[in-house]
């Protein structure tokens, strides 16, 4: 290694270039004047002015925040009671097909799943008359199927990782395991639940593939609303929109860098 | 006194039968029902026929007859049609060779800068993973519209290029393959590098300098030590890209324009233009039976790599 100390370094520094281009390029252009892309026309807010007055997208952000509020809570739910399975159930009638339904929807392809969960929604309302329609509820139940399997995957690694003498303690005390369970387990694993969440709640607002599958008239999701503008072209009011975003995101990385730094020194 | 000892240290979250098949219950059933019963269902209706109607499919098996078992009305002309069809075809074996090559591409750019992240120095390896995971966290059909602006014709690396004199004429890159290789790579490109990081990190740098006081130059000791003892991340970030590339839709629909066909596009366009749901499922099952063995080789891998648990 000693004899090309430059080549790794600078291998990443191209590839982290390649990962941060495209976002760099959005957010500049997000404050360009002209409509144009090639065109710099002088700084200005206007495409955030106007995203602001844009009904559709504010409607639609609306809806996607309900939406993946309401499915990031489910799947973390769903999906960490799969993690407690799996970690502390030991072999049970069923692990193997268990295990594997809880990691296959990691990696389908979204367009089997849209189509698999439409169709399974269609058959049920034609069998039971539930759900009626498509709409919010069916985008729920899709996401958080969609959700689930990321939320067991970061709740099932902390779970196992975790040192269970405190556990054991008070279980040998007398404490019944539910109780166990809410009052050690849980904040143990707390920041594993805020960031399967989160995961969940990110993977909800971005999902356009399932969501347009499973959606039915009147209910367009945000990226359902992006999409179908930024199929016609480049927007600059996109921009606009991704750069709130990559804000977004930042804001609340940066705090819990600072939150988990502070857990740490106390 | 032995034996409730032994079940409360297994137990955790639920002591006891009842316990614990209320904590399994609520997952497994709703995976059996949104996850597990929609892909028999997908399979079932590949097998009907196509009519104009609600649903667009004469179901499978027919109840009305008022007997114990349904008539059945299962037909395989949607598959035999699906073969024959150039369009098809040529949707699939394009769908395989462009998530092949992009698997390919993201694994010469990933495992460089894994490797790259697992030789920093410890506490800057945090940070740099940290890095390769943020854009995932913001909107990936944003990022993919980003390198539209980037790719198009007039666009930034051809405004670039041109300025520099490189070029005199615009390349056209959007709405060609080499965009969709770009998308796909870029996008991908985080889900190649956490497995690679995760077997590399694991290695003992020992085994390096064993092969370095043993004579083996860098490149060598790369070749016989790194790269094989690698073997379980590169086959686990190849089959974690592969998968969902064969069904991208969103990157050919934005970056490959009209022209491209990708099974995933192809599907799509069969169940919202043509509303013919038989022929949708059909591809869907047809994608399936392409990556079948892909999953059962994920599925074994992720068993194999996951923590221990009382399972093992």
């Amino acid at each position: 290694m000693t004899r090309r100390p430059l080549l790794l370094p600078t291998l990443l520094a191209l590839g982290y270039t390649f990962l941060y281009l495209p976002i760099v390029v959005l957010v500049i252009y997000s404050f360009n004047a002209s409509r144009l892309v090639t065109v710099w026309g002088g700084i200005s807010t206007k495409w955030y002015v106007e995203l602001a007055h844009d009904q559709r997208f504010l409607d639609a952000g609306w809806l996607s925040l309900r939406v993946a509020v309401t499915s990031a809570s489910a799947a973390l739910v769903i999906g960490t009671l799969a993690a407690v399975a799996l970690v502390r159930f030991g072999r049970f009638r069923g692990r193997a097909l268990f295990s594997a339904l809880v990691a296959a929807p990691l990696v389908m392809p979204e367009v089997i799943m849209g189509l698999a969960l439409l169709l399974t929604f269609v058959a049920l309302e034609q069998t039971f008359g539930w759900p009626a329609g498509r709409g919010f509820l069916t985008v729920v139940i899709a996401h958080t199927t969609l959700a689930t399997a990321y939320v067991t995957v970061v709740v099932r690694s902390r779970l196992a990782q975790m040192d269970r003498s405190l556990e054991e303690a008070a279980l040998d005390l007398g404490a019944r395991p539910l109780k166990v369970f809410a009052v050690i387990t849980l904040p143990l694993i707390a920041p594993a639940l805020a960031g399967g969440w989160l995961l969940a709640f990110t993977l909800s607002i971005d999902d356009v593939v399932v969501s347009q599958f499973v959606t039915g008239p009147g209910t367009t999701t945000l990226p359902i609303a992006v999409f179908s503008s930024v199929r016609l072209g480049v927007s600059p009011e996109i921009n606009a929109l991704g750069t709130l975003i990559v804000a977004a995101v930042a804001v609340i990385i940066l705090a819990a860098t600072r939150l988990l730094a502070r857990k740490k020194e106390s | 006194m032995k034996a409730p000892a032994i079940a409360r240290n297994r137990g955790g979250a639920g002591r006891g039968a009842w316990g614990r098949r209320v904590v399994l219950a609520l997952p497994f059933a709703w995976l059996l029902a949104f996850f597990l019963v929609p892909f028999l269902i997908v399979a079932t209706i590949s097998l009907a026929t196509p009519r104009v109607g609600i649903p667009p499919y004469v179901p499978v098996f027919d109840w009305s007859g008022g007997h114990l078992w349904p008539s059945i009305h299962a037909d395989l002309s949607t598959f035999s049609l699906l073969f024959q069809d150039e369009l098809y075809v040529g949707a699939y074996l394009e769908s395989l060779k462009i998530a092949g090559i992009s698997t390919l591409l993201c694994l010469l750019i990933g495992y460089p800068m894994a490797l790259g992240i697992a030789r920093a120095a410890p506490n800057r390896r945090g940070p740099l993973l940290m890095l390769v995971i943020l854009p995932f966290w913001t909107s990936f059909l944003i990022r993919v519209y980003a390198w539209m602006g980037i790719l198009k014709d007039e666009g930034l690396l051809n405004s670039l290029l041109q300025w520099l004199g490189v070029i005199h004429h615009p390349l056209v890159i959007l709405n060609t393959d080499i965009a969709i290789y770009i998308g796909i790579v870029y996008s991908y490109l985080p889900f190649m590098i956490l497995p690679l990081y995760a077997t590399l990190e694991r290695q003992d740098p020992a085994l390096l300098e064993a092969a370095a006081d043993l004579g083996a130059r860098p490149w060598r000791a790369f070749l016989s030590v790194t790269l094989p003892l690698s073997l379980p991340g590169i086959v686990a970030g190849t089959l974690v890209v592969f998968i969902p590339a064969v069904g991208e839709y969103v990157i050919p629909d934005l970056l490959g324009g009209g022209e491209t066909n990708m099974l995933g596009k192809a599907l799509w366009d069969v169940f919202a233009m043509s509303r013919d749901w038989p022929t949708a499922s059909a591809l869907a099952v047809a994608m399936l039976a392409a990556l079948v063995l892909p999953l059962a080789l994920l599925s074994r891998f992720q068993s194999r790599m996951e923590p221990a648990e009382d399972g093992k």
